[in-house]
Order: structure tokens, then C-alpha cells, then sequence
């Protein structure tokens, strides 16, 4: 065994730039599976992070419309509803208009049964809610801006002025949450809905949208429906979907993202099988002599397709580890970079589990064609061939 | 001499060349005893090369019988033959003997990889091998670094290391000068007399198969009654 | 010169016996460019969209410190004092919101704006022309819909009726604009704000100075008022802005993609090249024992390397204009979070670019080859 290997690693070192720039070329792809498949998750974050047991219930006509705060009591006393809050769209912004983040007045108190996956210190959390000002702030984005509990911070809405005609809101920072180790849920923040209604210059007792937590996520779907019957023919018409379908449609309003990445891999992927595939068969067709000869020493059709298999399957699964690895390093270098516009751009298991299938896909793919010619090939005829 | 190893029996092949078959072997009958050296002379065209890859299981006859070693190799498939192969022949060529990547050591131990063996073993049969060829001090050396003469050495250090009964030869002196082609040939007479190979060389030097025990000649498909 | 001609040519007639290899070269370089081209096009589509149909005499007033219309407002007080201005020639106060409608491509629902324009909102839009239908009537809950967004979203047929909530709208008729707009709906100012219980507060204005020079002067005029706290652009400088962030992201994204591409390409070359020396080592090496100069052997490597690499730029140049270029599609904008319809513009400097960079690797993936070329002793050569 240790044989052969020796046999197919030195047949690959034999013109050492080619089978260089195969790799290298097959490591190219591969970064760029990985970057693109980074890129996608990006898009597709928040599907990752919903809940199987969380409704988004909204405007019906559109998201920037506003809905009753009643609403969210009735919503809580509906059967299978285990817990519902409100949420509004805050357009906040710390320093630079251009770099608007998550901001949404909400009842703290109830923010533990719908996120319990949001960890905040005990002593914070009593401190956030002692603190009408008070704000939570995912690490991430305290982390972004230098906020430490105890800084007093003004952000700006774009959309909420406050009674005295100021777009300039005063907050403490009281709590640092953690949460799922995504990024894009710690670039978050909410605040006191008591606060912003109280101050606020218009639009008093409205909310953006509600998010309930349902007892059982089979009923998920049923619930949904329930609580747009039960807002119908008001003046204001609901929508509630699940929370994964809700972030589905906002990543599809890019446009079919997954598709056009699909579409680019496939074209790098055809040109390189091309290069590699191209490559692979001209390395064997260089040996058939070495080849017939291996036949008769006594290497059956058989051990012959091993080796050339063995051989493209190196060269495909080398390149493909290496370029997965680099890609991956890229992919947290630009995370970090890009937290405030990407906070979903990481690397996923996924993602290096089909990389890896890809390549040995690769292998076999440029492999095959000339492993069978190899096969096939008739010793008297290759040997009688000068 | 002794009982033959190999035996041919009305062995006819024929070729095809696009719609026309053309018969190369006529039904030719031949008779190799062991330890014999047999060299098989001819004009190009005369089926000798075709003969020897008949009787090393390269290929099959189109009808006849072939016998080595008690063995019909004319009934074996392909793999059951290269498994033939590996244990009962070693061949040696004109061209193209030695894989250019692997050292002259690891060459020789090519054929071992198809037996169960542990690394060591295979080395150590490696060397005596090349030791018997006199070339133990080039084990470590590649292909291209050594003479056409020792290239061929090392090819016939390979054909014996798995101390195969029977080994065919094709023109193996046909690409050296003079004073190596008698070297390679006073190697191959060692391993007939002193090691008791059975030799078979297809050779178109008359100077090469003087050193032979007996010479068989072929003309147009048949064997040509001795002189 | 001669030398490098008579030996190029003999190099290029070799090639059909080289064809795999050489196709490898011509099949990566082409990838390339056609996928520089292609992404580039929709930048510049997108950017194009964004900016045209502007006018140099047209201006944008939106509230001090809003990102886009969207958090954009004033009220009707506010507004007056806006449209009033001596400088303006016309002048339309507009209510700008959001509507869900189902994209035909996904099927799932996506942020369509929809404006609420003064009767002089039409003329203000350089090249604002009805191409089907009628415009709508003042005072009824009538749509007109942008070129664009009929041919995205679900239900933008004239004669169809629009539900929102518990409003109905009929689609009255389409219009182009060439810009922007035309991923909009339009309908009457008053009739969306009362839809949407805006009472008399508008988003926006838009409105055409009298003369291009008064923009300075109308800026000042407005900003110095205290009851007002605005924002004034030029209508191109907006629409620059708020393209900005989604077409620097399909920029960088696509110039990073074909950068990576173009290395994979450039090691395919490299492949090639080396393999076409080495197959002609011999010829070369007679060639230079009979006297062609080292130098056009180079030159003639390179030569067979940057032609085999234009070949394959012409290619996936010709490829993505044939297959991208007016191809229509809508994204969502990051600014003002609404969708925007823009088609793949694969413009002349583009498919240069395109080939520029199809040279280049041309000439990197030759070079080393070439001087390998030249460099292997003649004797060397002759014995292969």
C-alpha cells in the first residue's frame, strides 16, 4: 500500500510546475466556493437563526406600516400562544446617518420568553429594567462601538422625532447580551417601549410588528392563521408568517441570490474540470509505454484504474482541503470587516462538507476518462507503438 | 535436457486490419525445455515478437494451445493472466523499461508490490536483486542518471525479483553499443547457467544469439526447420 | 520582425495538433471574462438606472438627517414654504411608502414603493411618458406603474385591481421615465395620503429650478429658514448616493470573483504554454541552431499566448453580451429598502475591460514559458 502511494505521489511530482498549477488552479475554485458559500449564508442568516416556535405578525400592506399596540394583548390570550411581544423599527444610527442598525423599542420584561436564547448577566438585567433609558445591547455591537455598561450614548432615529422636535435620543447602556455565537443576533438592540412611546412626537400606542411564541411549533403554521382571522375585515389587516418564512422573503428580496451563486460556481467549476480534466488525460497519455509495461509485469486492468484514480483524486482533494481552509480564513477576515453590513458572513459546516464532496467529485470526475483509456489500453499494441 | 516448460501447440493469431484479418502465426508448434536459453531470430514481420507476447500471456492465440508450466494460459481471463504474470515471467525490453520517476531500487520492487510483503522485505529482495546484477551501489540513483547499459540491468534486476520460472526478452541489446550489449548478454548466460533461468529472446543479432543455447528461426508466421 | 512572424505562424499551425491544451487556455480565459463582463453589467445597469433620466435643473428637498425618502417628512406647512420658492419653476410634494407585492421570479413578496405625486409630478420627470393606458384621474384610487415594476411583480396589468389591506386600486395605465421611477407606482398625492392616514404631510419634493445656476442660491434660501430643517441635492447627486452602497457591493463582489477567476485562468495558461514549448522543444531548438535569434523565439511564445487569450476574451465577451445585456432583474435597494428594477448593461468600455484583462493574462501566462523557450540549450533541445 505504502507502495503505491510512493508509485502516485511520485507519477504527480514528475513535472512538478503542471501538477503546481493544476492545484493551484483547482485551489482558486475552491476558495471561491467557499467565499461564495459564505456570501450565501450571509443572506440566509436570519433563517438560520428563527425559531421553529416564533410567528412575525405584520401590517398587512406593508412593513412600514404601523399596527395598535392592543393588538398584542389579544394575541397573548389566543390559544397555543405561549408568549407575544412587540417590536418597532427604531432607523437608528450612532454616529454616521449612512450606518443604520437594529434599535427596537420593546417591553424588556418579556424579551426572556420570546428570545430565551439571548443570555444577559443577572445584575444587568436588573439594572436594565430598574432604567427607563436604559438599553441591551448585543456584544457584537457593543464591541463595534467601544460601549461599556455605564456610558451614556445619544443615537439618532431617522424616522422618530421626539416631542421637543430632536431626533437625538439619550440612552444608558444597562445590559450586554450573548447570543446563539452568530453574529447577526448580537448586532442588535432594544430599549424601553415605555420610553420611546412617552417621548415620541407621533404615532403614540403603535408598534411595528409582533413576535409570538407559539407552545407548539407543529401548530405554528395553524396559530398564524388564526391571528390574521382574528384582525381581518379591522381597519388594520394583519400578515403573520413563521419567523424562518419572514427572514426567507426579506433574503429573497435580493433576488435569487442562491441562484446566481450557483450559477457563477457552476461556470468556474466547468472551466476548471476543463484545466484539471485536460491536464489528468495528458499525463497519462504521456505514460502509456510506462503503463503497458506495468501491465506486464503483472498490474491487472484494475490496479491500473486505481492508480490514475488515485492520482487525479490527489491532486483534486489536495487542492480542495487547501482552497476550503483558505477560503474559510477569508471568509472571518471579511466577517469581521463587513460585521455591520453582513453580520451572517461566517462559515458553515455545511458549506466544507459539500466543498469536500465536490472535489472528490472532481478527482473522480477528471479521472475517469483517461483511467478508463488506461484500462482499456492493449499492452502489444503500446508496446509495438515506437 | 530437462522436461519443457513451455509448449505451443498449432498456436494460429490473427490481427484484424480494418475489414481483412491478416494471419500472422500459422499454427506453430514449439517446445522450450527448462534452463534452456532459446533465442527466436527472424526478418521484421515474421511473428516473433508476437510469438514471445503469446507465450508471456500479452496476448491471446486466436486458436491453439499454449502451455507454461503445466499452466494452459490460453484458458485464462485477462486478470487471472496478470496475476500469471506477476508470479511465473519476467519480461525485458528494447525501450521504456523503467518508470522515470521511481529510483532504481523502487523500480525493482515493482513487481513485489502485487505479493503481500512488508516494506523491509521488499527492499531486501530489491537489492539482492540488484546486487546479482551488479548494481547494488546505484540503488538510490534515478533512471536518467544512469547509462543506457545499467538502465537494462536494472530492468533485468526487476524481471528476476520475484524469481519468475520463465524470461522472455524482445531485442533487449537492440538500443546499446557493442561492448554493453555483451555485457547485458553475459548477464543474462549467468542467470541462465549459474541461476537456472529459462531464457526466451526474440533478437535480430546474430552476435546476440550466438550466445544463446539454440536459435529457432521464423519466416512469414512458421518456424523454418533448424540449420 | 520577420523572424517572429515566420515562427509564430509555424507555432499556430501546430496548434490543431495541441488543440486540448490550447482549448483549456481559450475555455479559462473566456470563463473570466464573461464573468467580469457579466457581473460588471449589472453594476453599471443599476448605476445607470439610478442616474438617468435626471436632469441638471432638477433638485431633491428631503428632511435634514433622513437616509431616503422613506424616513424622509414634512409637514403641510413645511411643505408650502418648500414649493414656494422663487427659484422653482415647478415643484411637486410627494408621499412616499411601501407596499408588498409578489415578485414573478420568487414569488415571495417584496417592498414595491409606491408615490402619491403632485399634478405636476409628471413634468418634473425628464422624459416621463404614459406608454399604455391613461394616467390616473385626481382624486380616485387609480395606479399608474412604472415600466419596470410591470414586468417584476405580480398583478401590474392595466384593468387589474390592487388590493392593500382594504383598499382598492385599479392600474390605470403604464409609464417610462428611463430612471428610477419606473420601479414605482404612481397614484395622487392626496388620495395616498389619505389611504395611509398621513393627514397633510408629504415625504419629499421634487421640483425644476428656473435656471441650473439658481441651486446655490435655492439651497441657501431653504436652509437658512428656521422653520425649516431640510436637506437639498441635485437629482443626480441623490440618485448617486443612494446607488452608491448597492453598486459598490456588486462592483467589489464582482471584481473580487473575476480577480480570483482570472488567477485560476492564468495558471490554466500557464499549463498550456509550458506544455506547447516543451511538445515543440525540438523544432524550437532547430530553429535557433539555423539562426533565428533567441528573441523571437520569445516573442513568438508570447505572441501564440496572447492571441490563444484574446480568442477566449472575444469569446466570453461575446457570450455575455449576447446573454446579459437588457436582461432585466430587481434587488432590493440597501438605502431606501425598496425594490429597484435595472437591466445588465453591457456597455462598450466594459467588454474592453473585458479584453484588456484577457490580454494580460495572455502576457503573464506567456512570459515565463518564452524565456524558458530560449533559455534550453540548443543542444539540449535536439536530442528530445
Amino acid at each position: 500500500m505504502g507502495g503505491m502511494l510512493h508509485l502516485v505521489i511520485r507519477n504527480l511530482t514528475r513535472k512538478k510546475l503542471r501538477t503546481f498549477f493544476t492545484v493551484a488552479s483547482i485551489i482558486i475554485a475552491f476558495i471561491l466556493f467557499a467565499l461564495l458559500g459564505g456570501l450565501n449564508r450571509a443572506f440566509t442568516a436570519g433563517v438560520e437563526l428563527a425559531g421553529a416556535d416564533r410567528l412575525v405578525t405584520q401590517h398587512k400592506v406593508s412593513f412600514i406600516q404601523p399596527i395598535p399596540v392592543a393588538y398584542v394583548s389579544r394575541v397573548q390570550s389566543m390559544d397555543g400562544v405561549r408568549a407575544a411581544a412587540h417590536y418597532t423599527w427604531f432607523g437608528a444610527y450612532f454616529q454616521d446617518p449612512r450606518q443604520q442598525f437594529g434599535l427596537f423599542p420593546t417591553e424588556l420584561e418579556l424579551l426572556d420568553d420570546i428570545y430565551p436564547e439571548y443570555e444577559i448577566p443577572p445584575e444587568q438585567h436588573e439594572r436594565l429594567l430598574a432604567t427607563r433609558t436604559g438599553l441591551l445591547v448585543g456584544e457584537a455591537m457593543a464591541a463595534q462601538y467601544g460601549w461599556e455598561v455605564g456610558d451614556r450614548v445619544p443615537i439618532f432615529s431617522t424616522i422618530y422625532p421626539r416631542i421637543d422636535g430632536s431626533y437625538s435620543w439619550e440612552f444608558e447602556i444597562a445590559a450586554i447580551f450573548t447570543g446563539t455565537g452568530n453574529t447577526a443576533d448580537e448586532m442588535q438592540a432594544f430599549m424601553h417601549y415605555e420610553y420611546f412611546n412617552e417621548a415620541r412626537q407621533f404615532g403614540q400606542d403603535t408598534v411595528g410588528w409582533i413576535v409570538t411564541r407559539v407552545e407548539d411549533p407543529d401548530r405554528a403554521e395553524d396559530i398564524a392563521e388564526k391571528i390574521d382571522a382574528r384582525f381581518a375585515n379591522s381597519p388594520t389587516e394583519t400578515k403573520t408568517s413563521t419567523e424562518a418564512g419572514w427572514m426567507a422573503g426579506f433574503a429573497a428580496q435580493f433576488g435569487n441570490i442562491g441562484l446566481i451563486v450557483r450559477l457563477v460556481l457552476a461556470c468556474v467549476f466547468f472551466t476548471l474540470l476543463l484545466i484539471s480534466g485536460n491536464t489528468m488525460a495528458q499525463a497519462v497519455r504521456e505514460r502509456t509505454g510506462e503503463l503497458a509495461v506495468m501491465k506486464t509485469i503483472g498490474f491487472s486492468d484494475g490496479r491500473v484504474v486505481l492508480l490514475v484514480l488515485a492520482e487525479s483524486l490527489t491532486v483534486a482533494v489536495i487542492g480542495g482541503v487547501i482552497g476550503l481552509l483558505l477560503g474559510t480564513l477569508f471568509v472571518y477576515g471579511a466577517a469581521s470587516a463587513l460585521a455591520q453590513f453582513f453580520p451572517g458572513l461566517a462559515m458553515s459546516a455545511g458549506t466544507l462538507g459539500w466543498g469536500l464532496a465536490l472535489a472528490v467529485a472532481l478527482g473522480l470526475v477528471t479521472g475517469g476518462p483517461p483511467a478508463w483509456r488506461a484500462a482499456r489500453l492493449r499492452v502489444v499494441d503500446a508496446l509495438g507503438r515506437r | 535436457m530437462n522436461e519443457s516448460i513451455v509448449q505451443v501447440r498449432n498456436v494460429v493469431k490473427h490481427y484484424r486490419k480494418g475489414r481483412e484479418a491478416v494471419e500472422v502465426l500459422h499454427g506453430l508448434s514449439l517446445e522450450i525445455a527448462a534452463g534452456d536459453f532459446c533465442a527466436l531470430m527472424g526478418p521484421s514481420g515474421s511473428g516473433k515478437t508476437t510469438l514471445l507476447n503469446l507465450i508471456g500471456g500479452l496476448d491471446q492465440p486466436t486458436s491453439g494451445e499454449i502451455e507454461v508450466n503445466g499452466e494452459r494460459i490460453d484458458q485464462l481471463d485477462s486478470r487471472a493472466l496478470s496475476r500469471w504474470r506477476s508470479q511465473r515471467v519476467g519480461f525485458i525490453f528494447q525501450f521504456y523499461n523503467l518508470m522515470p520517476v521511481l529510483t532504481a531500487q523502487r523500480n525493482v520492487e515493482l513487481p513485489l508490490l502485487l505479493k503481500k510483503m512488508s516494506a523491509r522485505e521488499r527492499r531486501e529482495r530489491a537489492l539482492t536483486a540488484l546486487e546479482i546484477v551488479g548494481l547494488k551501489d546505484r540503488a538510490k540513483h534515478l533512471p536518467r542518471e544512469l547509462s543506457g547499459g545499467q538502465e537494462q540491468r536494472v530492468a533485468i534486476a526487476r524481471a528476476i525479483v520475484s524469481d519468475p520460472d520463465l524470461l522472455l526478452a524482445d531485442e533487449p541489446t537492440g538500443d546499446l553499443d557493442r561492448d554493453t550489449a555483451n555485457e547485458i548478454l553475459d548477464l543474462l548466460g549467468t542467470l541462465n547457467t549459474r541461476h537456472g533461468k529459462t531464457i526466451l529472446m526474440v533478437t535480430h543479432d546474430p552476435v546476440a544469439a550466438e550466445r544463446a543455447r539454440r536459435t529457432v528461426h521464423l519466416d512469414k508466421g512458421s518456424i523454418l526447420e533448424a540449420a | 520582425m520577420e523572424q517572429i512572424l515566420a515562427i509564430t505562424w509555424q507555432n499556430l499551425k501546430s496548434i490543431p495538433g495541441r488543440l486540448g491544451t490550447s482549448m483549456v487556455a481559450v475555455v479559462g480565459v473566456a470563463g473570466v471574462v464573461a464573468v467580469l463582463v457579466a457581473v460588471l453589467s449589472m453594476a453599471r445597469g443599476f448605476e445607470s438606472t439610478m442616474e438617468s433620466g435626471t436632469s441638471p435643473d432638477n433638485v431633491v428637498v428631503l428632511r435634514s438627517g433622513s437616509s431616503s425618502e422613506l424616513d424622509s417628512g414634512f409637514d403641510g406647512e413645511q411643505t408650502r414654504l418648500i414649493t414656494q420658492s422663487s427659484y422653482l419653476e415647478t415643484a411637486s410634494p410627494e408621499v412616499y411608502v411601501i407596499v408588498d407585492l409578489a415578485k414573478k421570479s420568487t414569488g415571495t413578496d417584496a417592498n414595491v414603493p409606491m408615490r402619491g405625486v403632485g399634478p405636476d409630478g409628471p413634468s418634473v420627470r425628464t422624459g416621463f411618458e404614459i406608454i399604455e393606458g391613461r394616467v390616473f384621474s385626481p382624486g380616485r384610487k387609480e395606479l399608474v406603474v412604472g415600466v419596470g415594476a410591470a414586468g417584476q411583480f405580480v398583478g401590474l396589468e392595466v384593468g387589474n385591481t390592487l388590493e392593500f389591506g382594504t383598499e382598492r386600486w385599479d392600474v390605470v395605465g403604464i409609464f417610462e421615465t428611463g430612471g428610477a421611477a419606473d420601479s414605482e407606482l404612481w397614484t395622487d398625492a392626496p388620495v395616498l395620503q389619505g389611504a395611509y392616514r398621513r393627514g397633510n404631510s408629504y415625504s419629499v419634493v421634487y421640483g425644476k429650478l428656473n435656471s441650473v445656476a439658481d441651486f446655490a442660491a435655492f439651497k441657501d434660501e431653504l436652509t437658512t429658514n428656521p422653520q425649516l430643517s431640510v436637506r437639498v441635492e441635485r437629482e443626480a447627486d441623490y440618485f448617486a448616493e443612494q446607488s452608491e452602497a448597492l453598486s459598490t457591493f456588486i462592483s467589489v463582489v464582482g471584481y473580487g470573483i473575476a480577480l480570483l477567476m482570472a488567477l485560476g485562468a492564468l495558471f490554466g495558461a500557464l499549463n498550456t504554454m509550458y506544455t506547447a514549448v516543451s511538445d515543440r522543444a525540438r523544432e524550437i531548438a532547430t530553429l535557433r541552431a539555423i539562426g533565428f535569434a533567441p528573441g523571437a523565439v520569445v516573442a513568438s511564445v508570447m505572441v501564440e499566448a496572447m492571441l490563444l487569450a484574446l480568442i477566449g476574451g472575444i469569446l466570453g465577451a461575446g457570450i455575455s453580451w449576447l446573454l446579459f445585456n437588457g436582461f432585466t432583474v430587481s434587488t432590493l435597494s440597501f438605502t431606501s429598502f425598496t425594490q429597484v428594477v435595472f437591466a445588465f448593461a453591457v456597455t462598450p468600455d466594459l467588454l474592453v475591460q473585458g479584453l484588456v484583462i484577457a490580454l494580460a493574462i495572455g502576457l503573464v501566462g506567456g512570459i515565463a514559458p518564452a524565456i524558458r523557450a530560449a533559455r534550453v540549450p540548443i543542444v539540449a533541445g535536439l536530442r528530445e
